[in-house]
């Protein structure tokens, strides 16, 4: 069986799919790709479904190796530098790596979350649906926690066929402020503090992860209902305000209830740009209607799809990394500020 | 009887989520029309409906905003809240044990106290009520009930711990809460009990769903030991004694 080992990794590198989903009733919260985007992207490089598991890295790199067959892989995500044996690979393209060949992935020179996606996947047992790890909880990944030095990743596939794909471009950059729609909780604040919200700029703190942002900056006023509500779902985006008045963007490894009013949620479509955003990174926030936030979304999807159909055998393309890496995916998408 | 609510609203949760309000108060009635909402969603099959998570007071659904149809899908929610029943309780009851005060229910004698009681008299307090699940949310298992005798109502502590252990038995306000895992918390707790409310790989992997009732049974502290294990190997421990 052919498997990858993990030499070396960052201590938050974990498998992640799209998201276990259906178990919120029960206090599960999704968890899945935080960069849903890249995700897919890996994924459709080497054949697979865009919601397939991928390992995920945050900020640091890693070394694995392929040992027992031969494995078709792909990187996408924030600026890291793939090579095999050394030698760079282009990006955008998926890539053969022989029985005893070593992965190394150089640490996000922008941007924090990058996925190696592997042809057919890792025949890894899913929980409740999903192979994602939550961390927080145990509930998934390899044996409930992050991959580490020494462990052994069997794939579904133990040789590959077929010729590697590549893409002739990135996805296009996003950049401008995050777009939320507001609410569900906009009546527990004053119009001074919805204004303080979407005027101001916001920058996110060190206590940033999985789970959610906490930003510094202006605090936003709640109104004559106060601080706490019935406890309430959370979707991934919410921005909960507690009593601090400052927001909390609540994302993958959310907890699924809480009982702060939640100001606005990040729309769908740029989520994908802002946790792909580091501590210190200054955004602002602009709201739009909902049905807008949906004509985003599905235009978005299409673009997407649209670039997923340039996808061509390798070798077509002529760029090498350093040019790819001048085009790199992330660039813009760090700066948030609009 | 459902002339008597107002309609639902429908709070924006960005493009991919809505949460379907009936009330602000933690009610029974609220609860049942929240549960009934659920089962109807979740029989008639909406395309493009991900998932719903039910509250105390509201239904979130979650959905692929690449193909819902809103604006369909808000009639068809207002048409249903106009004729619906609230959701008698699923009829499943649970005998949940509970080793109260001593090293398992560090807040007992103090939480007596504040009443007015014997730690004997708060535990036949919080052991008389039939409870019901309104809610399980925050992290995996966490089992909020209605049910608490008011009399025993307890503000939440002003300094939450840092780490409870999972199983906590514990009350915040006029809630009670059966823990799923350690967690910190800023509840009072009166007991643990060795029954997981969830475990990957058991079946069932969750022991309640909203709508479910549950009683505690104090048992021995000499009993923990064996329970716990039993609990550790897979078996539930709690006992349905109506369904």
């Amino acid at each position: 069986m052919t498997e990858i080992t993990i030499q070396s990794a960052g201590p938050a590198t974990s498998l992640q799919d799209a998201g276990r989903f259906g178990w919120q009733r029960f206090g599960v919260g999704p968890a899945g790709a935080m960069d849903r985007l890249s995700l897919a992207l890996a994924n459709v490089l080497v054949g697979n479904q865009p919601a397939q598991a991928a390992i995920e890295f945050a900020l640091a790199g890693g070394r694995l190796q392929v040992s027992g067959g031969s494995a078709r892989i792909a990187l996408a995500g924030a600026g890291s530098v793939l090579k095999i044996d050394g030698r760079p690979v282009t990006l955008l393209t998926s890539v053969t790596v022989h029985d005893g060949q070593t992965i190394e992935l150089a640490s996000a020179r922008s941007g924090i979350f990058f996925y190696l996606a592997v042809a057919g996947g890792f025949a890894v047992a899913s929980t409740l649906g999903s192979v994602s790890l939550h961390h927080r909880t145990g509930i998934g990944g390899l044996e409930g926690r992050t991959l580490r030095a020494g462990d052994r990743l069997p794939l579904a596939m133990s040789e590959t066929s077929g010729p590697e794909f590549a893409l002739p471009e990135a996805p296009r950059a996003q950049q401008g402020p995050i777009r939320v729609v507001l609410g569900p909780q906009d009546d527990y604040f004053t119009a001074a503090g919805i204004a303080t919200f979407t005027n101001s700029e916001y920058v996110i703190s060190e206590q940033a992860d999985r789970m959610g942002m906490r930003l510094s900056g202006p605090v936003i006023e709640h109104g004559a209902k106060g601080f706490n509500i019935v406890s309430d779902g959370i979707p991934t985006g919410g921005m909960q305000v507690p009593g601090n008045g400052l927001p909390l963007i609540l994302l993958a490894d959310r907890q699924t209830t809480g009982g702060y009013p939640k100001i606005a949620t990040v729309i769908s479509w740029d989520l994908p740009r802002l946790v792909q955003c580091r501590p210190g990174t200054r955004l602002r926030f602009a709201p739009v209607e909902r049905a807008e936030a949906v004509r985003i979304a599905r235009a978005a999807d299409a673009e997407f799809r649209a670039l997923i159909a340039k996808l061509r055998p390798a070798g077509l393309a002529g760029l090498d990394s350093s040019e790819l890496l001048a085009v790199n995916l992330v660039d813009g998408v760090v700066d948030a500020r609009g | 009887m459902s002339e008597a609510f107002p309609p639902p609203r429908f709070l924006a949760c960005g493009d991919a989520a809505v949460t379907i309000e009936f009330g602000t108060a933690i009610d029974p009635e609220i609860s049942a029309r929240v549960l009934a909402l659920d089962a109807e969603l979740n029989a008639q099959k909406v395309p493009g409906l991900i998932e719903t998570v039910p509250t105390y007071r509201s239904l979130m659904v979650q959905f692929d905003s690449l193909i819902f149809d809103y604006e369909r899908f808000q009639q068809q929610v207002r048409s249903v809240a106009e004729t619906l029943e609230a959701a008698p309780a699923s009829g499943r009851r649970w005998k949940v044990p509970v080793v109260y005060g001593g090293t398992f229910g560090i807040d007992l004698d103090a939480t007596a106290e504040r009443h007015g009681l014997t730690p004997a008299q708060l535990i036949e307090k919080h052991t008389a009520p039939v409870y019901r699940v309104y809610m399980i949310g925050f992290m995996p298992g966490f089992t909020y009930l209605g049910g608490l005798d008011p009399s025993i109502a307890t503000s939440r502590r002003t300094d939450p711990r840092p780490m409870t252990p999972a199983g906590c038995i514990s009350i915040g306000g006029i809630q009670a809460l059966i823990a799923g895992q350690a967690m910190p918390s800023g509840w009072h707790i009166l007991g643990l009990t060795p029954v997981r409310t969830f475990m990957a790989g058991r079946e069932p992997a969750f022991l309640t769903a909203p709508g479910d009732e549950v009683v505690f049974e104090p048992v021995d502290a000499a009993r923990w030991d064996a329970l716990d294990r039993a609990a550790a190997a897979g078996e539930l421990v709690a006992e349905l004694i109506a369904s």
